[in-house]
C-alpha cells in the first residue's frame, strides 16, 4: 500500500503511439522523495549524456510533488524535467495550479515521455484510459484557447490541461507550457513542442491514501490557518502596491540601465488604478490560502492571470509603464513565451538595431515605437520567422548566429540561459555563488531563505534572529547578528548560506510545495510557512515514511548531486560556472576564485566542480561514480 | 406558553470572494471518508466548484438531491455574454453526469453540514476557506414553543 504517492507512473511512446501503467520502487521514494528526485533518478537511468535535447531518446517527464493532493495546503506543483536545448543541460521547471494533484488523483505519480509523434497530439488521461489523440486541430492555438477547446472536445469541465502555444509548437527555446494559473519554461516548453505533443488532459477521481490521517488532517487544518493569517507568506505584490524594489534596482532594457530614482508615490497611485480597474479577482492555487493570482481583463486579450514580477518584465525591458505589461502579457501567455528571458531576448534585439548589428532589413515592416516594436518582436519570435528565428534561441546562441560584435551584447547569461536583470554594485558573495553554481537556471530558483541584506541595528537583527523559526542552525543566527554590510559575509557563511538556501527549493520541488509559502519567503521577512522542522513530519504523516531533519537534508545532498551529475556528464565544468562580468560594478577575480573552491570543497567537489566519489558513496550515488571513473571524468 | 428565539445557520456562499482553490473539495471529501480522513479524493466531495476561468466564474455548489432521471430540457443561461447549460449550477446528483456521486460505486453524495453534531469549527468546508467564499451564518430567526429550561438556541439547518 503506498501513502501519499500512487506508487504509478505512465510511461509513453509518441513514437509507437502507446502508453502503459508501471510500478515504481518505493526504495526510490525513500532515497529521493518525489517530485524533480525521482524523476532526475529517471533520467540519469535513462538519457544518456550525448542524447540532444531535440532527440526522440530525450524525456520529457511531469511529476507530481509528493504531497501533491495530500491536505497539506499549498503542496500543489507540477514539476517537469528534461533536457533543454538551450543550455543542452538539465532543465528544471515547475508550475503551480491544478494539474499535479489531478494527475495524483488519476492514479500516477508521473507522465515519463518519450519518442516523438508523427503529427500533433494531445494527450488525454481519464483515470485508467489514456489516450494519444489528434491535435492537427489545435495547431497555432494559444495556451488557454487549446485547454478551452480541449474540455469542450471531451466534454470534461473539470479536468486540467497543461499546453504548449504556437511558441512550443515552433520549438522557441522560450516557449512555455501553461495550465490554468501556472507556467512551466526554462526549457521544457520546446521539447514538448518538439515531441509534437500539443497538450496534457487529465482527470482523476481516484483516493489517495495518507498514513496517519487524522494526525495529518488536523496539523494541515492548522497549517493552513496559519498561513492565511501570516502576512510573510504568498505574493507580497498581490496586495502591497509599492514596487518601488523592483523599478529602482533592477535593470531596464537588455539588462542595461538603473533608474534610482523612478517609483514615485503618484506613479503607485496611477498604477494602483489601473491594475485594480483592470482585476476581476485574485485567485489562487490548488488548496492554497493565498490569491497570489491577479485575473485581469484588459481590452482586446484573452482574460489572463499573472503574479510577482512578471508584472514588470516587459514594460522594464522597454522603458515603458505597467498597461504596457498588461498589453503584451495578454498575448504573449496564449502564445505560450516565459515572461523572464524573452523581453529580454527582445530589449536585445533591439540594441543590436540601435547599434547597428541589425539593420532595419531584419525586421521589415516593424513600426517606429518601442510598444509596436516589441509585439512585432514577439510575433517574429514566436512564429520563428525572419530574425525572429534566431532570436528564439535566446540572447547566447542569437547572438553567435548574428555575430559582428553581437556577442558583447549577450552580458546577462549564465550556461546560455538568461539571469535576472540586476547589475549592482558591490559583489554579495553568496549571491555570486548562487548565479555561479546554480542549476536550476535562474536566482529565483535558489534564493530566499537567508535575507539580501543586514538590518541596520542589533536590536532590530536580535528580534529577527528571535523569531526565525525556520532558520535550521544557529550558525546561520550568529552571522546574521554580525552582518553589517551586505557585501562583507565570510566565506564560510557564504557557502552555507547559499547550500541552505539552495536546500528548501530542492526539498519543495520533490515534494511539490511552492515556494510562495516556502523555500523563497523567508528572505523576505523572515517568518516563511514551511521548513526543516516542520517538513519532515509531513511527510512521515503523509506516507508513513519515517522522516527527520537530517534525513530530509541528505535527500537534498543526494537529489543536488544527482543534478549536478547529470550536467556533468553532459559536459559541465568550472568553466562554466561564471557570473556576467559586468553582474556587479566592483569585481575581485582572486576573491571569487576562493570562494568558489571554498564551495565546491563545501558540497563535496573537486576543483573542476564534480562531485567527489567519497560524496557520491556517502549519498548512495556510488553507480554514478563507477560511471564517472569509466569516463575518466573522476579518476580513481 | 414560553418561547424562545432559534436562530437558523446556513452556508452562505459568495462566488466573487472565492479563488477556485478547491480546498472545500478536498476537505469535505477527506472528512468524509471511512475511516474518517484515510483518504482524499475531490470525486468524492459534496461541494465542487463550478469554473470558467476565461469568464470569472468562481462558483461553489453543495451536492443536494438525488434524483431518478434527468431533466427533460434544459435551458441555457447567458453570463457575460457566454451560454452555459443549467446543469453547471445544479445540486443535484443525476444520472447525466458524475459529480455529486460515489465515483467507484454510484451512490449518491448530499451535504450534511457535516452530520450530527456538526464538528466543532462548523461545516468543514467552511473551515477551510479563509477567502470568505464559504462562510457559516445566520440566515433567519424563528420564535418556537419552549420545552422546559430551554433557552434561546442556535441550531443548523441546510
Amino acid at each position: 500500500m503506498r501513502y501519499g504517492e500512487t506508487g504509478f507512473n505512465l510511461e509513453v511512446d509518441l513514437s509507437q503511439g502507446k502508453s502503459e501503467k508501471t510500478e515504481t520502487d518505493p526504495k526510490l521514494t525513500e532515497l529521493h522523495l518525489g517530485g524533480q528526485g525521482t524523476a532526475d533518478r529517471i533520467l540519469w537511468d535513462r538519457v544518456p549524456g550525448d542524447v540532444e535535447p531535440f532527440s526522440p531518446d530525450n524525456l520529457l517527464i511531469f511529476s507530481t510533488g509528493l504531497l501533491d493532493g495530500t491536505p497539506v495546503p499549498g503542496a500543489n506543483r507540477t514539476i517537469v524535467n528534461s533536457f533543454s536545448p538551450m543550455t543542452n543541460l538539465h532543465s528544471h521547471s515547475i508550475m503551480g495550479g491544478f494539474f499535479g494533484p489531478e494527475l495524483k488523483y488519476a492514479g500516477y505519480d508521473k507522465v515519463v515521455i518519450r519518442g516523438k509523434a508523427p503529427d500533433l497530439v494531445y494527450l488525454w488521461i481519464n483515470d485508467d484510459k489514456v489516450e494519444i489523440r489528434d491535435a492537427r486541430h489545435l495547431r497555432g492555438k494559444g495556451c488557454h484557447e487549446t485547454a478551452e477547446l480541449i474540455l469542450r472536445e471531451l466534454k470534461q469541465d473539470k479536468a486540467q490541461v497543461a499546453a504548449i502555444g504556437p511558441a512550443g509548437e515552433n520549438r522557441v527555446y522560450t516557449a512555455s507550457i501553461d495550465s490554468s494559473c501556472g507556467s512551466a519554461a526554462r526549457g521544457v516548453g520546446p521539447v514538448m513542442g518538439d515531441k509534437r505533443l500539443k497538450a496534457i488532459a487529465v482527470r482523476g477521481t481516484k483516493d489517495i491514501a495518507i498514513a496517519r490521517p487524522a494526525e495529518l488532517y488536523e496539523t494541515c487544518l492548522r497549517l493552513r490557518q496559519e498561513l492565511a493569517e501570516n502576512p510573510k507568506v504568498g505574493d507580497w505584490m498581490a496586495t502591497d502596491e509599492d514596487d518601488s524594489f523592483h523599478h529602482n534596482n533592477f535593470a531596464w532594457g537588455n539588462a542595461r540601465t538603473r533608474r534610482r530614482d523612478f517609483w514615485s508615490k503618484e506613479l503607485e497611485e496611477r498604477w494602483r488604478k489601473l491594475k485594480y480597474d483592470h482585476m476581476n479577482r485574485q485567485r489562487g492555487c490548488y488548496n492554497c490560502p493565498k490569491a497570489c493570482h491577479n485575473v485581469i481583463s484588459w481590452p482586446g486579450r484573452r482574460r489572463f492571470s499573472y503574479k510577482c514580477y512578471g508584472k514588470d518584465t516587459y514594460h522594464m525591458a522597454a522603458f515603458q509603464e505597467l498597461d504596457f505589461s498588461y498589453d503584451i502579457l495578454g498575448i504573449a501567455q496564449e502564445y505560450g513565451v516565459d515572461s523572464y528571458s524573452t523581453p529580454q531576448v527582445i530589449a536585445f534585439a533591439l540594441e543590436l538595431l540601435e547599434a547597428g548589428i541589425l539593420t532595419e532589413k531584419d525586421f521589415p515592416g516593424m513600426p517606429a515605437d518601442v510598444r509596436g516594436r516589441f509585439l512585432y518582436i514577439l510575433e517574429k519570435i514566436v512564429r520563428r520567422e525572419g530574425i525572429g528565428d534566431i532570436l528564439a534561441n535566446g540572447v547566447y546562441h542569437a547572438a553567435r548566429q548574428i555575430g559582428k560584435g553581437a556577442e558583447a551584447y549577450d552580458h546577462n547569461t549564465v550556461k546560455h540561459f538568461e539571469q535576472l536583470p540586476i547589475k549592482l554594485g558591490k559583489l554579495n558573495p553568496p549571491y555570486f555563488l548562487m548565479i555561479a553554481t546554480g542549476e536550476k537556471m535562474s536566482i529565483t530558483q535558489i534564493e530566499g531563505s537567508f535575507p539580501q541584506d543586514p538590518l541596520p541595528t542589533m536590536e532590530e537583527r536580535q528580534e529577527f534572529v528571535k523569531n526565525w523559526i525556520a532558520c535550521p542552525d544557529d550558525k546561520f543566527k550568529k552571522w546574521f547578528l554580525e552582518w553589517e554590510k551586505r557585501e562583507a559575509l565570510p566565506i564560510e557563511a557564504s557557502c552555507a548560506i547559499t547550500d541552505w538556501n539552495e536546500a528548501m527549493h530542492y526539498i519543495d520541488d520533490s515534494i511539490g510545495l511552492c515556494g510562495f509559502l516556502s523555500s523563497f519567503r523567508g528572505q523576505f521577512g523572515g517568518r516563511t510557512g514551511y521548513h526543516v522542522w516542520n517538513i519532515p513530519l509531513l511527510i512521515s504523516l503523509a506516507t508513513g515514511l519515517d522522516f527527520d531533519k537530517d534525513k530530509l537534508w541528505k535527500v537534498f545532498q543526494r537529489n543536488r548531486n544527482l543534478v549536478r551529475a547529470l550536467n556533468v556528464r553532459r559536459g559541465m565544468r568550472r568553466k562554466d560556472e561564471v557570473p556576467p562580468a559586468d553582474h556587479w560594478a566592483k569585481r575581485d577575480p582572486g576573491y571569487e576564485q576562493k570562494l568558489l573552491d571554498s564551495y565546491y570543497q563545501f558540497k563535496g567537489w573537486n576543483n573542476d566542480g564534480v562531485p567527489t566519489k567519497e560524496t557520491l558513496d556517502r549519498l548512495g550515488l556510488d553507480f554514478v561514480g563507477k560511471e564517472f571513473e569509466q569516463r575518466g571524468i573522476l579518476t580513481s | 406558553m414560553r418561547t424562545i428565539i432559534r436562530t437558523i445557520k446556513t452556508i452562505k456562499i459568495n462566488p466573487a470572494k472565492c479563488t477556485g482553490c478547491r480546498a472545500c473539495e478536498m476537505a469535505c471529501s477527506t472528512f468524509h471518508s471511512k475511516p474518517k480522513y484515510n483518504i482524499i479524493n475531490p470525486a468524492r466531495s459534496r461541494i465542487r466548484v463550478f469554473w470558467d476561468e476565461a469568464n470569472d466564474i468562481f462558483l461553489p455548489v453543495l451536492a443536494g438531491e438525488y434524483t431518478e432521471t434527468e431533466c427533460n430540457s434544459r435551458y441555457i443561461l447567458t453570463i457575460n455574454g457566454k451560454e452555459y447549460g443549467e446543469c453547471a449550477f445544479c445540486r443535484a446528483s443525476c444520472p447525466s453526469r458524475d459529480i455529486f456521486k460515489e465515483p467507484d460505486t454510484g451512490v449518491a453524495l448530499k451535504c450534511d453540514a457535516c452530520g450530527e453534531p456538526m464538528p466543532e469549527g462548523g461545516p468543514t468546508c467552511v473551515q477551510w476557506c479563509d477567502s470568505g467564499a464559504l462562510t457559516y451564518a445566520p440566515e433567519r430567526t424563528e420564535e418556537v414553543e419552549a420545552a422546559e429550561e430551554e433557552e434561546d438556541d442556535e441550531v443548523e439547518e441546510l
